[in-house]
């Protein structure tokens, strides 16, 4: 893969002793959608994290169009964040305002972007992902998961970001929502030319969204490819995933 | 050695290993064990209390300032705290105008109520207990709401979008508390000496002219200023305290729960050690 929007060089993240990430090599195109597959508590969202800056590596590099972005001060973390979007796996809507507001939010308090001019592109936003303008003046509490979802989608996208990220973007919702909610992804960031990483462990989200799958196991990429390639990944990691088969090399504790 | 004799061995050393005593100096060493975690432990939660204290006040200073966001805690800690801390006046002026009457009354010095009154008043107990009283209300609150948008990714949500939480959520609440609760006790002040003086008219029967100029004589500018400031950093421990363990939150609904636990108990406690810090700064 060339022209990398995103890299992650020898990426390792522990907490205290239990070592989460243990070296995660990772390249995203430009304009490419890569989705990172994985069974709970292989590291996917610390990865993830560590890459928002929420986390901070213990060691290895970040970069975005080849700057490292691992050791920003707070400053140029928040300059920077001004590129990314994120669709959170519960939404993470902001309860205490309308859903035009959570919408609006990063336009008006993150670009002082004036409310109006703002709400107006709000508005826009929540038409697009297939929401009524009048959603627009309803709480969060007030609408269904999947509309939260949607919303929490037309948040992602409402700065226009370079790079949004999606953290299990089809959790708790039917298959029929799942598929909207993939379909949605796929248009939006499409429509922006923007790049996307994911990470999910939901197969159908994957064909569906992905240009390239990477696996993670145990802290560190097992594999990497095209969507194409993945039925024929000759990874046996890979396929027990993707099969979703209990025997393998994949163990699992219960206790 | 053959295979059968190396088990052997394996075996009789893991047996010697699992069932060795303790000695008497394996007791002294957990003891040593136990006492280190605990000073690492407390060293460590103070460390990251300050770090998260300095970060607080400085982005109190350093622009971009959310006025809106600063006119709503404004609101909710101040406005909305007022009759629960007008309520607590009253009735500890009431209370002390009637419980040192009884007192004086038995070495007959009546006459000293009102100042009794207008001294405990402004400088103990309206700054003391409107902090506590806020503490309960507004610091639980300020625990539970952060806590809460910690375990729901929010506070994450608001980094992704170029806000920092620290500005956004935290300075706004601290420095509402540090302005807000002197505005309430003195408010307070003056509900619990009218608390007193209604007790002392009405039920000790005081003439109303000599209780005011014996309110008045008694009472110096630097009694009320001591509670105000002495509401200043209450107000300041509340919301500090509030957001720093709603910040820390462990997942899920336990999660919450102790912290806003820990913000009440630990704001209270810290405002009863400096009531007695700053009674010693202002009065010895």
């Amino acid at each position: 893969m060339s022209d990398s929007k995103l890299q992650l060089i020898g990426v390792k993240k522990a907490f205290g002793s239990k070592k989460v990430l243990e070296g995660v090599d990772l390249e995203v195109p430009t304009g490419k959608s890569l989705v990172v597959i994985g069974g709970s508590g292989t590291g996917k969202s610390v990865m993830l994290k560590c890459v928002l800056g929420l986390l901070h590596p213990d060691d290895g590099t970040i970069k975005v169009d080849n700057q490292d972005i691992s050791r920003l001060d707070a400053k140029a973390r928040e300059r920077m964040m001004q590129k990314f979007g994120m669709l959170f796996q519960g939404a993470a809507l902001f309860d205490s305002m309308k859903v035009w507001e959570n919408v609006a939010f990063g336009l008006v308090q993150g670009r002082g972007m004036d409310r109006k001019k703002a709400r107006n592109i709000a508005i826009e936003k929540i038409t697009a992902v297939g929401l009524k303008a009048e959603t627009g003046d309803l709480y969060p509490a007030e609408l269904s998961g999947g509309m939260q979802k949607r919303v929490g989608l037309a948040r992602a996208v409402a700065a226009s970001p370079e790079i949004i990220f999606f953290d299990e973007p089809t959790t708790g919702l039917d298959p029929i929502m799942a598929d909207v909610i993939n379909k949605l992804i796929v248009e939006q960031v499409k429509g922006l030319g923007a790049t996307a990483l994911s990470i999910t462990h939901d197969m159908a989200s994957v064909r569906t969204i992905a240009d390239y799958v990477a696996m993670i196991h145990e802290g560190t990429i097992i594999w990497t490819g095209p969507v194409e390639d993945l039925d024929d990944s000759g990874n046996p990691y890979v396929e027990q995933f993707i099969h979703g088969r209990a025997d393998g090399p994949i163990t699992r504790r219960v206790a | 050695m053959s295979a059968q004799s190396e088990d052997a061995v394996v075996e009789e050393l893991a047996e010697s290993i699992s069932v060795r005593r303790k000695l008497p100096f394996d007791y002294i060493l957990d003891i040593f064990e136990a006492v280190g975690a605990t000073v690492l432990g407390f060293f460590g939660a103070v460390g990251r209390l300050s770090s998260f204290i300095g970060k607080s006040v400085a982005h109190c200073f350093l622009p971009p300032f959310f006025p809106a966001q600063l006119g709503r805690q404004i609101i909710d800690i101040g406005y909305y705290s007022l009759p629960v801390v007008g309520m607590t006046a009253l009735f500890t002026g009431m209370v002390l105008a009637l419980q040192s009457y009884t007192g004086f009354s038995r070495f007959n010095a009546e006459g000293a109520v009102a100042g009794v009154v207008v001294l405990s008043v402004t400088r103990e107990l309206a700054p003391v207990l409107a902090g506590l009283m806020v503490a309960g209300r507004v610091g639980a609150s300020i625990a539970a709401e952060i806590g809460t948008m910690r375990v729901t990714e929010q506070i994450d949500a608001l980094a992704t979008l170029s806000v920092n939480p620290f500005k956004y959520l935290i300075a706004p609440r601290v420095i509402a508390g540090t302005i807000m609760l002197p505005l309430l006790v003195f408010v307070g002040d003056i509900i619990g000496v009218f608390g007193g003086y209604i007790v002392g008219i009405y039920n000790l029967g005081f003439s109303p002219g000599s209780y005011l100029s014996q309110t008045w004589d008694t009472l110096e500018a630097m009694d009320v200023i001591s509670g105000l400031v002495k509401a200043g950093v209450f107000g300041f421990i509340v919301a500090t305290m509030g957001c720093y363990h709603g910040f820390n939150s462990q997942r899920g609904a336990q999660g919450v729960g102790a912290a806003t636990t820990n913000a009440v108990v630990s704001a209270s406690i810290l405002i009863l050690i400096f009531n007695y810090i700053l009674t010693q700064v202002f009065f010895s």
